[in-house]
């Protein structure tokens, strides 16, 4: 045996293809964010690199790599009798059958217990969702054309971990019946909470049991703290990374109290108010776009 | 008076050493440790292969400490938060076992980076180490997974809204994103189960998945040895061999060639 062959047996030599490599797919990522040309410039960089690295690999093993097959010879058992003789290891014996049978039953008691506890740690996640409908105190306490902070306990079993947050604005009368825009205060990029754009009102501050209501003032719109999403009064992103408008509550009216009810996600709006036109979709995570090609990267969503 | 001296010396190592022997002869665990601490290691070994065991250190101390505070930490959406002010405020050293936690996870974090490039620039990473690499990949994120679910515990706002935007993040992942963001919110959105979910993830799950990781990666380790740094000059394939050139060589780390250079 030669030692020298023996000491690294396939190791590719050094080279610089890999870093130039790297190079590439890093000025890609920054073009992606920068400019469409320097992420071209990095596409190219990368695949130049790819196919020097992949061709040096590819040449180092043809040279090294010529394996010495043996000829195929014909199993032919030394006796030249017609009739085949089995050795012992070919029988299908007691000790074989007794493994199988053990790992087999093995497998049947790991899964029985594991199919279950699998289950449980999963599927409570997605069975039984939803909310029920939550009270946000009567129309009398919504001024016309103004921006009110509503926040609400969704599930009083829950406590404060199921505190929400919506903007509700009283639209007034359309085709007789009260309009209302209830506008969610989860951005659309990440799910922290937008603000409003202008000063509150708190000393008119209403509390009615779980519900606190703070009147704004006057507002231009909403903003995230957290990476600078900006809304118009309608939820309609005007600057920032959120993908969609803001997520707005459905709501039903009953005896004079309005009751949010399933939140949804929300395209685009189009006008104001009470005539405004809302392009409905299921609700979606935030970072979901609900149209256009990147929204075919989330075909199938949870039960929610 | 010196054979006394003798006999009670003899004395006292007959003492320290018959329960090591007890204990050898029906387990061979003292051979055990002994093969493992005493290994044959490459002579110019230096500094740099420390990091790896400063990691292990300091995720011993993450487990040890870990376990302390689960003691007096409640995973309750109602008290989690008054339990934490519990620890740090009234109990004795409480300020002291959690800062070590909380700062310990960035220690532990940085210096399996750390780990992490001394292995890649060394080059050990290659053959036939590459399957402790890949070990050494899957320690790295569940490394990063303890980090972002010890992260809720304190349940201040910081915690829950950092959760908020990183479950989000997860969610934007394609195809299956959204069933993985329900997954760690337990439901649609952060709700009761979050913490007590996030809490058994980080104390009982993932650090299980850590032990099991290290033994195989220690066990590796020792199995195949502790490569010797890129400049050796005993490292195997360094020198010429046999009138043949110098061929890359088994130590072709980016650094090969730095110390002799200089």
């Amino acid at each position: 045996m030669n030692p020298s062959q023996d000491d690294h047996p396939h190791v590719p030599g050094p080279s610089l293809w890999p870093v130039g490599f790297a190079v590439g797919v890093v000025v890609l990522l920054v073009g992606i964010i920068v400019s469409w040309w320097v992420a071209a410039l990095g596409a190219v960089l990368a695949l130049v690199f790819a196919f020097l690295w992949v061709r040096d690999i590819t040449r180092e093993s043809h040279l090294t790599d010529a394996p010495a097959v043996a000829p195929e010879t014909a199993a032919v058992s030394g006796d030249g009798g017609l009739e085949p003789s089995y050795a012992p290891e070919d029988r299908y014996s007691r000790s074989t059958f007794l493994e199988l049978s053990t790992l087999g039953v093995g497998a049947v008691i790991g899964g029985i217990v594991t199919a279950p506890a699998l289950g449980f740690m999963i599927a409570p996640a997605f069975l039984k969702q939803g909310e029920p409908d939550a009270d946000i105190g009567p129309i009398t306490d919504y001024p016309e054309g103004k921006f009110m902070v509503t926040s609400f306990t969704l599930d009083p079993k829950q406590g404060d971990v199921s505190r929400r947050t919506a903007y509700v604005r009283n639209n007034g009368q359309l085709n007789g019946k009260p309009s209302f825009t209830i506008i969610s205060n989860h951005c659309a990029h990440l799910g922290c909470p937008v603000q409003p754009n202008g000063p509150l009102d708190p000393k008119a501050t209403k509390h009615l049991g779980d519900v606190t209501i703070v009147p704004t003032v006057s507002i231009a719109g909403f903003g995230c703290p957290c990476h600078g999403g900006q809304y118009d009064t309608e939820g309609n992103r005007t600057a920032g990374p959120p993908v969609r408008s803001l997520d707005r509550y459905s709501y039903s009216i009953k005896h004079g109290r309005i009751f949010l009810g399933k939140p949804f996600s929300v395209g685009q709006v189009i006008g104001t108010g009470a005539q405004a036109k809302i392009e409905k979709w299921p609700q979606r995570y935030p970072g979901e776009p609900v149209k256009g090609i990147e929204s075919w990267l989330y075909p199938i969503q949870p039960p929610r | 008076m010196a054979t006394r001296k003798a006999t009670r010396s003899d004395q006292l190592q007959q003492a320290i050493l018959y329960p090591l022997d007890w204990i050898e002869e029906r387990s061979g665990l003292v051979g055990g440790v002994k093969y493992f601490l005493f290994r044959k290691v490459p002579g110019d070994t230096d500094w740099f292969q420390t990091l790896g065991s400063a990691t292990l250190t300091a995720f011993l101390v993450q487990a040890l400490t870990g376990v302390i505070l689960a003691m007096y930490y409640k995973p309750d959406p109602n008290s989690a938060y008054a339990s934490i002010q519990n620890i740090t405020n009234n109990l004795w050293a409480g300020w002291l076992v959690r800062g070590m936690h909380r700062w310990g996870a960035s220690v532990f974090i940085i210096l399996l980076f750390m780990h992490m490039g001394r292995v890649f620039l060394f080059g050990a990473y290659k053959y036939p180490r590459e399957l402790n690499w890949i070990v050494g990949v899957l320690l790295l994120a569940c490394g990063l997974l303890e980090g972002f679910t010890g992260y809720l515990l304190p349940w201040d706002n910081t915690a829950y809204w950092a959760t908020v935007v990183g479950i989000n993040i997860n969610g934007t992942a394609p195809f299956l994103g959204p069933f993985l963001a329900q997954f760690l919110n337990g439901g649609a959105a952060i709700n009761a189960d979050t913490l007590s979910r996030f809490y058994s993830i980080h104390m009982l799950l993932i650090p299980g998945a850590i032990f099991a990781l290290i033994g195989l990666h220690l066990y590796l380790v020792v199995r195949l040895g502790v490569s010797s740094p890129p400049w050796s000059k005993e490292a195997a394939g360094t020198g010429p061999l046999n009138g043949q050139p110098s061929s890359n060589g088994s130590r072709s780390g980016l650094l090969r060639g730095w110390r002799r250079a200089r």
